[in-house]
């Protein structure tokens, strides 16, 4: 197990290296970021002095291996936009992203995956009809939309729930979460519930479809067949069962919700890293950019490891010749 | 003989299509003896499996039992709720299966699994229940229980899987288990072994079998009697050595005239011609009639029994002993 975690970080190391090749390629091909750093009434003199200063001069590969040798010192780069290192700037973004993602996925699951599961036993009864429209709707109404309608119904016309913005937070592990406190929660609930719907939607789905199908399986006649109870088939079997392709759809959903929670950060004015990056690539703020695909990247790698571990914690096969 | 373990009286077992009411099972009646084992012969869609599940009252819509009686020590099954039979199920009567691969979850071990269907039953503290466990699968023949409990299915071969099946059907100590066709997934050196565990375990424990196989040699090395399905009926039954060796029912002889080992080598196989018939709206009189080739008119009408100590065939022309 361990050799195996050990390979995997080594793997790690070589998929960032690519990707920072690719990344930083990438955002050179954008634009010049000098326009953004400058005020357009600078002088010539100071104008090449800039270039220098950032290295902008030199050709490319001298500045990836400059942007590397950084790296490997932990430095990012400061942000051109912010004027304050990228790390730090990051950092005071992603608790809020990382709160809201964190809630809204594992909201649609613990949800989700038991509404599904019931659709799947009882395909035909009332309820499971109800939980399948739902899931439709999850699935087809955009985003934006279901959050402007949040916000119009819970906001403005009830008053009930603010329409933006994190509310208080309370400092744990030297950042600011919105959901340590009862005036965050409020803020993040609404934005938590329409990130979570298509997820919510994927996971009846999901559940609803495994649990059918195990339903027929020779698993549960046999349990049946010993005489155990339903619930217990549900839960010690079925449960366990369909836990495994969750838990993948699981990670990948979580990382990509990280990634790409713009459309509703943007619609509750939630300052996640989400308003970050599109607000960096509309400034060329290039450091920034860099900084965040390559947090992405290292999301992604981290989720999959995490999801692989989990299966192998599930799954006895998975763990290979170890009794 | 006292009163039988089990009896089964007309069992009709119906399955709604969309073109009509599907007779799986339609009339079948027999009876098992305690320590017995009865085998009982078919083709795939014979109603063999139907009948095995329906005993156990697993029959899931849109199947139903439509009619008939089952009792079990005297108690009549039919028509239990779903409480009480989820108490017979697995405690008086259990059922092991064609395939221990996908039988078994492998997502847990058999120790855990075993646990499961003994607490679905009784309540037995830590100790009792891990003796209980070792007891069923030394009853089944596995080496060195202890070391296996935390074992996962995947762990085993084909063969113990099965057994570790079998164990867990005998851990709540049923009257009877319904055997579906458990050892056709199986290489014929294993096949053996189980065949003569089963034997073994049969003598000990006084347990009762049905014996559900398309394989008539399987049968043939097991069973104290055998019961032939078609088409949802039973068509012959009797003593295992006398129906085999000199069947009445023409169906019964032309399953046993297709076995490649009533040829001589390199002859061409036998077999019979024609298809089973479909089961929804079957006509009146004997079902194997288009496929026979004895049939003559009165094959439209019902077959009757005809009995002869303790064999019966239900044919209008049953063959005499000794005719091929």
């Amino acid at each position: 197990m361990i050799a195996f975690v050990l390979q995997r970080l080594w793997q790690a190391v070589i998929v960032m290296l690519a990707i920072s090749l690719l990344v930083f390629v990438g955002v050179f091909a954008i634009g010049n970021p000098i326009d953004v750093v400058l005020s357009p009434d600078a002088t010539q003199q100071i104008r090449e002095e800039t270039i220098r200063a950032y290295g902008f001069d030199q050709p490319l590969w001298r500045q990836y291996l400059a942007f590397l040798d950084r790296l490997a010192h932990g430095d990012f780069g400061r942000s051109f936009l912010f004027n304050m290192p990228v790390l730090q700037l990051i950092g005071s973004r992603l608790p809020a992203t990382l709160e809201l993602t964190l809630t809204a996925v594992i909201g649609a699951t613990v949800i989700g995956v038991p509404l599904g599961m019931y659709a799947g036993y009882r395909p035909d009864g009332a309820l499971s009809k109800i939980i399948m429209a739902i899931s439709v709707l999850g699935f087809s109404v955009p985003t934006f939309w279901i959050g402007l309608v949040l916000i119009f119904t819970f906001a403005v016309t009830l008053g009930w729930l603010p329409a933006g913005g994190r509310g208080e937070t309370a400092r744990a592990f030297g950042v600011d979460w919105s959901c340590l406190t009862l005036g965050g929660w409020r803020h993040l609930i609404l934005p938590a519930i329409n990130l979570a719907l298509f997820k919510f939607a994927m996971m009846v789905r999901l559940a609803r479809a495994g649990t059918r199908e195990l339903m027929l399986s020779d698993t549960v006649k046999f349990a049946r067949a010993a005489g155990e109870s339903e619930g217990v088939i549900l839960r010690r079997h079925v449960l366990r069962l369909i836990s495994i392709p969750i838990v993948t759809v699981f990670g990948l959903e979580f990382g990509s919700t990280l990634a790409f929670a713009v459309v509703t950060e943007t619609i509750f004015s939630w300052p996640g890293v989400g308003k970050l990056i599109i607000d960096s690539i509309s400034s060329l703020d290039r450091p920034v950019m860099v900084a965040y695909l390559m947090l992405v990247a290292c999301l992604f790698i981290a989720i999959n490891l995490l999801v692989d571990l989990a299966q192998a914690a599930l799954d006895p096969r998975l763990r290979g010749a170890r009794a | 003989m006292s009163a039988p373990l089990l009896e089964v009286r007309d069992l009709r077992t119906e399955f709604r299509t969309r073109a009509g009411a599907l007779r799986a099972v339609d009339g079948v009646s027999f009876s098992v003896g305690q320590g017995e084992i009865v085998g009982l012969v078919g083709e795939s869609g014979s109603g063999k499996s139907v009948t095995g599940f329906s005993i156990l009252g697993l029959i899931e819509p849109p199947g139903r039992i439509a009619a008939g009686s089952i009792r079990l020590e005297g108690r009549e099954l039919v028509g239990l709720s779903h409480r009480a039979l989820r108490g017979v199920r697995g405690r008086r009567v259990a059922m092991v299966f064609q395939d221990p691969a996908a039988t078994l979850n492998p997502l847990l071990t058999i120790g855990r699994q075993m646990r499961l269907a003994l607490s679905a039953h009784q309540a037995l503290g830590a100790e009792a229940a891990r003796a209980r466990c070792l007891a069923a699968l030394r009853q089944v023949g596995i080496p060195d229980p202890e070391a296996r409990l935390d074992s996962y299915p995947h762990q085993f071969s084909g063969g113990m899987r099965q057994r570790v099946c079998i164990a867990i059907a005998l851990i709540n100590e049923p009257r009877l288990i319904v055997c579906d066709e458990p050892t056709t997934a199986l290489d014929v050196s294993i096949q053996a072994q189980i065949l003569s565990e089963m034997r073994k375990l049969v003598r000990e424990t006084g347990v009762s079998l049905i014996w559900i196989s398309h394989d008539l040699a399987v049968v043939s090395a097991l069973a104290d009697r055998v019961m032939v399905m078609y088409a949802g009926r039973i068509v012959e039954r009797g003593p295992t050595r006398e129906t085999l060796r000199a069947p009445r029912h023409p169906y019964t002889a032309g399953l046993l005239a297709s076995l490649p080992a009533a040829i001589p080598p390199g002859a061409p196989l036998s077999q019979i011609a024609g298809s089973p018939p479909s089961l929804i709206d079957a006509p009146p009189g004997c079902a194997f009639a288009p496929r026979c080739p004895r049939a003559a008119e009165p094959c439209r009408a019902e077959p009757p029994w005809s009995e002869d100590g303790a064999r019966a065939a239900r044919c209008h022309f049953p063959l005499e002993a000794g005719a091929p």
